[in-house]
């Protein structure tokens, strides 16, 4: 893995612009700041790979796997003898990214987390999971980047254990490296430190004294105060040399996505395209609008932007237009807002399959924004207008 | 033809459909009507449109409601009355309410509304449904508001009595149809009977016209009701089945859920070229199945695959003369030790295809007529049957 960052927006801002390449040779380049797309036992949760192979690419090769989510699958050796993860998910040029948590299937579950391993509450019971465990699956599966195992805690535990999971995960990460068979050249560390300045330092200090190839900010999104989140985020990556990447855990929503990158972070993984699915929802912020906008330097005024519809309310019932008008995505281009609304008060299956081909092609979407932004200069410009969008919507919604 | 009760085949988008080279879906009147409701459909511009599926669409009456949902009807000359179980108000379902319904959903091939009883019901209720329906068909014939844009199907009843269903074909042919159903089966009566009301039917519907058996089937019931004569059928299993962890394979059926697949690196069917067995191992799927939406999708996926596979195989196989042939391989995956169930070996008799290198012995492994509690109604096909 080879990372290089191609363009830090000016004016003293931390955001960048990187590229990631993966793979000898000519391998993959990924622009970052970029997400990585969630997934159940490595795929994702309804996009089929047939589909997953016309959302936006390269952009959509990059996915997070929990190797935790494979304690109950095909059996280590079996994994092996197929070739891997990439082999098995059938899913070759992807770029696979392995972590141990998500916020679906594998929540950390600190109070059961001890010396000898991390604990995850996972659908088929709580599971301890100890560093040998963890990279006895991550050799196994032969991802393209793997994150070291951590003891993340929520922002409410005491000082004392607060202290004790930076200690873990420094020693956790020690071990990893130690009992990696590619020594150390796609290997992340973890930087935790709850809700302390100090200790998130301190742990950031640490792990980029170790030879990991790019940093994994856990932690976060534990139940810490959004204002005290910005800062202690910004203390993290201060303390990191610029040239590896960042990735941060749990920060899905725009506006988190764009504090993110405001600090200096390269990657997201989160599972908010995941929860919008669920929900019913559909993103249809216009992304380019906020581009054009910038382009032409005016603010158009008109207040009425939303972020996102419930296809369950039966405004939808008879709206045969699309999603997003202007959206490239199967979903848009094949079916209506009324198909959907139906879909979802039948139950069916295929109202997750299309909301989620939609909201993760319109959120790559998004993450291009942010990049072309960036590049030109106007990160900043960009996220004042974004959140005053969303902000004005919320308001003229209200009044 | 897939059922897309709904709407939409579970899990599987319109694209996938026409890769797995789906030419036709069903879709139910009872639940179209109950939730969108036909005329949004029609106001839509019909299910067609609704769904964006750009190839057949058939639509069934509704009155296979009537025998699953029973405890529900109430069945007059009028029609039927159901209590809504989303709402609990009554519908009623008349010939001319399910015609005018399947109107506004717009489907290729409707269904006329029948009035079908379980087969497994005796007495002189089967003989009623059968005249009804034939009294129910000029109903809807005269109800039919699109004839020269939907193909209204008329459907056979009459239970396992061949004088019955005699009466009732002859009654369908004569309002000359642009198709004919076989209904009232697939419902729980012996394979035997079973195949013996479809030979009877198909000998006496039309040559130039589509038999199609509705809810068949099985693999094996399809391969021996082509054998038969008939063109067309539906059913559910295929992706039932699939949510729960079965898959279709030639031998049978490989139930991934078994412990025995949890090391398994083969794909499902190795002689299967759809984007699942390309793709996945039988390790894999097993971890999947009955607890991810993914692994409903992928099963159905290769399930519908192989039924759409078997459909061409068959239709290949009688284009290039080479039916019978086709039909002896079939039998030697899915029965390797010889042990074709008697049912099949008495149909394929019957349809003049000669199994018998495919049969292990000539002693039947099932029952035998003899052994067999009493048919209500003594049964006896036209055209000369084996004892």
């Amino acid at each position: 893995m080879r990372f290089a960052v191609t363009k830090v927006c000016g004016g003293g801002g931390k955001a960048r612009v990187g590229a990631l390449h993966i793979g000898g040779g000519g391998g993959i380049a990924i622009e970052t700041p970029a997400l990585l797309l969630s997934t159940r036992k490595g795929l994702p949760s309804f996009v089929s790979c047939d589909h997953l192979a016309s959302l936006p690419l390269p952009d959509s090769l990059l996915l997070h796997v929990c190797p935790t989510h494979f304690m109950e699958g095909p059996p280590l050796k079996t994994i092996s003898n197929i070739g891997g993860l990439h082999h098995m998910l059938g899913l070759p040029d992807h770029i696979l990214v392995a972590a141990a948590g998500d916020s679906i299937e594998s929540l950390p579950s600190s109070e059961a987390t001890n010396k000898f391993g991390a604990s995850f509450d996972t659908p088929s019971g709580r599971r301890l999971v100890k560093p040998s465990d963890y990279m006895e699956l991550v050799s196994c599966m032969k991802p393209n980047l793997w994150a070291s195992l951590a003891d993340e805690v929520p922002a409410w535990v005491t000082d004392k254990r607060n202290k004790i999971s930076v200690d873990r995960t420094l020693r956790w990460l020690d071990a990893c490296i130690a009992l990696d068979a590619d020594s150390g050249t796609n290997g992340f560390g973890v930087i935790v430190g709850g809700s302390s300045v100090e200790q998130r330092r301190l742990c950031a200090t640490e792990v980029s004294k170790r030879n990991v190839s790019g940093f994994w900010i856990g932690g976060f999104g534990l139940g810490e105060n959004i204002e005290e989140r910005c800062s202690l985020l910004n203390a993290v990556t201060d303390c990191l040399p610029p040239e590896k990447p960042r990735l941060v855990s749990r920060l899905g929503l725009p506006e988190e996505v764009l504090e993110g990158v405001a600090a200096g972070i390269d990657l997201f993984d989160s599972t908010y395209i995941y929860q919008l699915t669920m929900g019913g929802f559909a993103l249809i912020f216009p992304i380019d609008m906020v581009e054009r906008e910038i382009q032409n330097g005016t603010f158009n005024n008109d207040g009425g932007d939303s972020t996102k519809i419930n296809l369950r309310a039966s405004t939808y019932r008879k709206d045969t237009s699309r999603l997003v008008d202007s959206c490239n995505c199967f979903t848009c281009q094949n079916h209506t807002r009324a198909y959907l609304n139906h879909l979802l008060n039948v139950h069916e299956m295929l109202a997750q399959i299309l909301l989620e081909i939609h909201n993760t092609h319109h959120y790559l979407h998004f993450f291009r924004s942010i990049r072309e932004a960036i590049k030109v200069g106007k990160f900043d410009l960009f996220r004042q207008q974004f959140v005053k969008k969303r902000r004005a919507n919320i308001t003229a919604a209200v009044l | 033809m897939p059922v897309g009760t709904q709407g939409t085949i579970k899990g599987l988008t319109t694209d996938q459909l026409e890769d797995i080279g789906c030419q036709i879906i069903l879709g139910n009147t009872y639940h179209l009507e109950l939730r969108p409701g036909s005329q949004l459909i029609d106001d839509l511009g019909g299910l067609h449109k609704f769904m964006n599926w750009k190839r057949a669409l058939l639509t069934d009456s509704g009155g296979f409601q009537m025998v699953s949902l029973l405890h529900l009807a109430d069945i007059t000359e009028e029609g039927v009355t159901f209590q809504s179980p989303v709402d609990g108000k009554p519908m009623l379902l008349t010939p001319e309410e399910s015609i005018h319904i399947q109107n506004n959903i717009g489907a290729d091939i409707i269904m006329a509304l029948d009035d079908v009883v379980k087969t497994t019901i005796t007495g002189p209720r089967i003989e009623e449904a059968m005249y009804r329906t034939l009294r129910w068909i000029d109903r809807c014939i005269a109800a039919h508001k699109k004839p020269d844009v939907q193909n209204l199907f008329g459907i056979v009843q009459g239970g396992l009595d061949p004088v019955l269903r005699d009466i009732c074909v002859k009654g369908l042919v004569e309002r000359n149809l642009p198709g004919y159903a076989i209904g009232g089966l697939a419902g729980g009566e012996d394979k035997d009977s079973f195949w013996r009301v479809v030979a009877q039917c198909t000998a006496g519907l039309p040559e130039n016209k589509p038999r199609y058996v509705m809810g068949v089937g099985y693999p094996l019931d399809i391969v021996v009701c082509s054998a038969l004569g008939a063109d067309m059928y539906d059913c559910v299993y295929p992706t039932r089945t699939a949510r729960f962890g079965t898959a279709l394979v030639p031998e049978g059926v490989l139930k991934l859920k078994q412990n025995a697949m949890a090391t398994d690196e083969r794909p499902i069917d190795p002689t299967c070229s759809c984007m699942v067995c390309k793709k996945y191992t039988r390790a894999y799927l097993h971890c999947l199945v009955t607890k991810d939406a993914m692994g409903s999708q992928l099963l159905s996926y290769h399930n519908l695959s192989f039924m759409m596979r078997l459909s061409r195989d068959l239709h290949m196989s009688i284009l290039e003369g080479r039916f019978p042939e086709f039909v002896r391989g079939f039998l030697r995956v899915q029965f390797p030790k010889g042990d074709v169930p008697q049912w099949v070996r008495n149909a394929m008799e019957v349809a003049g295809i000669d199994i018998s290198e495919c049969c292990a012995s000539t002693k039947c492994l099932t029952p035998s007529i003899d052994e067999q509690p009493p048919l209500p109604i003594p049964v006896e096909a036209n055209g000369g049957v084996p004892n």
